[in-house]
């Protein structure tokens, strides 16, 4: 079945609207907002620290620890409860994942870099955010990086091809819904998230692969945007 | 258990209060600007995002329908959870609540309860069966200290900008379709936290001074200045002379602070 128009009007190849800010938390070492559609990330990176407890240190190089966390008001419907959910601790572990390759850690021996990801408001594309916020905060906080790591949710509604599916997307009425979140490294094409709700053929994730590598394009200069902004500043404002 | 912590000691906070000077220039008795930003999270009933000086919190307000307690069968209630997450702060670690964010969220109910701002009565839906209870939820973003004033003021912004959802036929919450009634709220009962490090009083501690005071006393009062509810705090204690002056400055901030919430 065909989709057409979809529920927000974008064109199938469209974002939601994304704002990006670097340095918005005052103690973090380096922080970051992003905003897509109606989905808000903070992230904070603190360090690179002492890790505590020391035998989780690593002499040879730093170890990268993320932290996803909804704010218990941030879901539709009723408040759930504070802490962390077995959803929770595995988008932790699938954000540090893709953030990793993108990390000289090799920089920073027996120290820790952590990454708290908090969400006051969520739609969809949540770990995606997180993961688009985190990255510009460990750029902020002055972190060796191989580049940024943009993240989209790319997929299908029905048998059309989407890039960043809504909330109402996810669950369409009457059509079936694919949901493929992606992250990646832009200079090398590394892909470094890669998880799938939904049924296709091989054929049809290699199309969202490279729906996603575009999409990923655009979110990558909103990310370097947001650095600029904050390093080089608005010269009229100095 | 005392936490010093930075360039600063007691000592020369002491020396500097005692020219009524502190290290971000305000006088003793002064509070950092406040700025609150409403509707911060659409996704809850209420919300709102309070700044004061380098301090961020959101705060929000959730509704729910639930059972009255078996005592109280046409009262409805309220519930305030504060955390402390390691976004907020190099100090914090993850992990579930400690004594700190459950102090803040217990002073924090206390004031808003015991001042009767909230009719519970007027959240009742069927009596012994169902009513609303509101959660709110207080989350620093960024911790520069006094989490507990500032919090309860961002709480009472979030009851005030809650929507009651709708209702089903079988009265459980509609969060599709929301209804137009807020929350009414007789009073707006906003704590000063007065600090004493030797014999020098101040409020609005920054986090710096927070871990050098010696003893601390939370005052909540209402418009009217009279006071609801008291928490003392820190290792030491106070003399009477100090608790009489200690009241009198808490009753003048927070009629000043009640701008905010206008």
């Amino acid at each position: 079945m065909q989709y057409k128009k979809r529920y927000d009007g974008r064109g199938h190849d469209e974002t939601r609207p994304i704002i990006a800010k670097a340095g918005v938390l005052q103690n973090a070492d380096g922080s970051a907002y992003f905003k897509i559609g109606e989905t808000i990330a903070y992230a904070a990176v603190y360090g690179p620290r002492e890790m505590y407890p020391r035998r989780l240190a690593d002499p040879k190089r730093g170890v990268l620890r993320v932290n996803y966390n909804m704010m218990p008001f941030s879901g539709p419907g009723e408040r759930n409860r504070p802490g962390p959910n077995r959803r929770a601790k595995e988008i932790s572990m699938v954000s540090e994942k893709a953030l990793l390759p993108a990390v000289d850690l090799e920089k920073y021996p027996n120290c820790v870099i952590d990454v708290f990801i908090e969400l006051p408001q969520t739609d969809a594309g949540s770990r995606c955010a997180g993961i688009c916020a985190a990255s510009i905060a460990l750029a902020d906080a002055g972190i060796t990086m191989q580049d940024m790591v943009p993240a989209i949710a790319v997929g299908y509604v029905g048998d059309t091809p989407v890039v960043d599916l809504s909330y109402d997307e996810e669950q369409p009425e009457g059509m079936e819904a694919v949901d493929v979140p992606v992250a990646l490294i832009p200079s090398t094409g590394e892909i470094t998230l890669l998880q799938m709700d939904g049924i296709v053929d091989a054929e049809q994730l290699n199309t969202l692969l490279e729906k996603a590598k575009d999409a990923c394009a655009v979110i990558a200069q909103k990310q370097r945007e947001a650095l600029q902004e904050k390093y080089l500043g608005d010269a009229d404002e100095e | 258990m005392k936490n010093k912590q930075g360039p600063n000691s007691t000592g020369h906070l002491i020396t500097a209060l005692q020219a009524d000077v502190r290290y971000d220039g305000r006088t003793k008795n002064q509070f950092r600007d406040i700025q609150i930003e409403y509707g911060v999270s659409n996704t809850a009933d209420g919300s709102a995002k309070i700044t004061c000086g380098n301090t961020e919190i959101i705060c929000a307000a959730s509704l729910s329908v639930g059972s009255p307690f078996p005592d109280r069968p046409d009262e409805g209630a309220l519930m305030v959870s504060a955390e402390l997450l390691p976004i907020a702060h190099n100090d914090i670690e993850s992990g579930p609540p400690g004594i700190d964010a459950i102090e803040i969220s217990r002073v924090i109910d206390r004031g808003i309860r015991e001042s009767g701002a909230i009719d519970v009565k007027k959240l009742c839906i069927s009596e012994g069966e169902k009513v609303w209870i509101i959660s709110v939820d207080v989350v620093p973003i960024n911790h520069d200290g006094n989490i507990i004033d500032i919090g309860a003021i961002g709480a009472l912004a979030a009851i005030k900008d809650a929507v009651f959802p709708g209702l089903t036929e079988e009265n459980t919450a509609d969060y599709k379709n929301k209804s137009k009634n807020k929350i009414e709220m007789k009073h707006t009962p906003i704590p000063v936290t007065v600090c004493r490090i030797g014999d020098e009083l101040f409020v609005d501690p920054t986090k710096v001074e927070e871990n050098n005071i010696e003893a601390r006393i939370t005052i909540a009062v209402l418009e009217n200045g009279k006071i609801c509810s008291l928490q003392k705090g820190g290792d030491e204690g106070f003399s009477t002379e100090q608790l009489a002056q200690a009241f009198d400055l808490a009753v003048k901030t927070s009629q000043e602070l009640q701008q905010h919430l206008l």
